[in-house]
């Protein structure tokens, strides 16, 4: 059986104490799989970015486990969590988030360079990865010559360099005119076609139609859930 | 659907024949609303009886080719410059239906707004997956076809906001204060009374 590339485990999120406390998260279970897309969809403050930052590694659930190619992130050393974000978890921000003083070719192959990896192979790596993305010849160019779809893309090709496997793009298409924005979006697919998993977090129906589940969060809990190959359970109920 | 005025558009180009016209469409629509040749030789007789295409030459095989006249080129200009009219008068089978399931006690309405936009989802995800598979719109038919399936996805998606709009300002309600009861007045037969002045 193929193991999930990403598991989320009864992951809640509190903010706050006592009486205080907000509930950002409750009790989310979520298993993302190789070629697989997930789209989260829900309203502004429904708990998606904090779902996002939960599955990524960036922030420690209140409770709840989360596994990352094998690894149980709570049991994880802060430089061990840094190294496993680093080699298996790519983010993908609305705003692109590229330095802009480095050129395209160095923005994506930053974050081996960051784990010592050897230059020729860290180069191979950047062509490879903006290869993929369809900007090979652009490696040289700083992300102000380029336009906000094909910076899009840079950030894409940062998130999959090494053969990272896991995607977490949040609102990849907001800042994108809609043509651009799908052209951004087939990348993805594309990607995790060849093996990638990952979570698209979006509150465009449109956009999250490329996944192959949809979750619904509604004040912190999975509601509902689209399912690909069940057909007649599109949308299954979580209680 | 204007298929009098696509087919006149067409003849625009040229003369065509009756079976050479519904090619003519197909290519030029995806292959999505197929025509049957029937279909097209009532439009083109219709449209000869109106004056506006002519029958002119027959060629060996004995197709017989239909040519546009000044009055159809006239309409054709008419036509694309005017704005398509979405017949307000058409009933929204949906708006109907969460309208009146909105009032009828004992009827959850956000199940009823759930199944809705697991369909339209669905749909939404089969359009998709479809132009995924289609091949880069580098082609003039790809890029017609294109154009036709991108329709279908922004009005699956314009009805999935509506759903989850309708869900929100429901939600600002309660569920009592949406039901009506069967009116205990009696609707008077016949001509509403006019307002009194």
């Amino acid at each position: 059986m193929t193991a999930a590339v990403l598991r989320m485990v009864g992951v809640s999120q509190q903010y706050g104490v006592g009486e205080l406390a907000v509930s950002a998260l409750s009790g989310v279970d979520l298993e993302v799989m190789p070629g697989e897309l997930v789209a989260v969809m829900g309203a502004s403050g429904s708990g998606k970015s904090t779902l996002l930052s939960i599955a990524g590694g960036l922030q420690t659930p209140t409770v709840g486990e989360v596994v990352i190619d094998g690894e149980h992130l709570s049991t994880a050393a802060p430089d061990q969590l840094a190294a496993l974000r680093r080699k298996a978890v790519g983010f993908v921000f609305q705003d692109y988030n590229l330095i802009p003083t480095l050129t395209a070719m160095e923005n994506v192959t930053l974050p081996m360079e960051l784990d010592g990896v050897s230059r020729r192979t860290v180069r191979r790596a950047g062509r490879d990865a903006l290869g993929l993305v369809g900007l090979g010849d652009r490696g040289d160019a700083y992300p102000d010559d380029l336009s906000g779809g094909q910076q899009q893309r840079v950030a894409i090709a940062r998130a999959i360099i090494g053969g990272r496997r896991l995607i977490l793009a949040d609102e990849p298409t907001g800042a994108l005119d809609s043509v651009t924005g799908e052209q951004v979006m087939k990348t993805i697919r594309g990607r995790i076609d060849s093996g990638a998993a990952g979570i698209l977090v979006t509150h465009e129906a449109r956009h999250a139609a490329w996944a192959d589940r949809m979750v619904f969060l509604r004040d912190g809990r999975i509601v509902d859930e689209s399912r690909r190959d069940e057909a007649d359970a599109m949308l299954v109920g979580h209680p | 659907m204007s298929v009098r005025q696509s087919l006149l558009a067409i003849l625009d180009q040229g003369p065509c024949y009756g079976y050479q016209l519904r090619t003519e469409f197909d290519r030029r629509t995806g292959s999505t609303w197929p025509l049957n040749v029937g279909q097209i030789y009532n439009t083109l007789e219709r449209l000869e009886r109106d004056g506006l295409v002519q029958k002119g030459d027959v060629d060996d095989q004995g197709h017989v080719y239909y040519e546009i006249t000044d009055a159809g080129r006239a309409e054709v200009a008419e036509w694309l410059a005017s704005p398509v009219r979405r017949q307000a008068g058409t009933r929204d089978e949906l708006a109907i239906k969460l309208a009146i399931a909105a009032t009828l006690p004992g009827v959850d309405v956000s199940v009823v707004i759930h199944n809705q936009r697991k369909a339209s989802l669905a749909q939404l995800q089969e359009l998709n997956r479809a132009k995924y598979a289609g091949a880069d719109p580098e082609g003039a038919e790809e890029l017609a076809w294109t154009l036709v399936v991108d329709s279908m996805i922004f009005a699956a998606e314009a009805e999935v906001r509506w759903l989850d709009h309708t869900e929100q300002r429901l939600s600002l309600h309660p569920q009592r204060a949406l039901e009506l009861e069967l009116s205990t007045e009696r609707p008077k037969r016949g001509r509403p009374s006019k307002a009194r002045a």
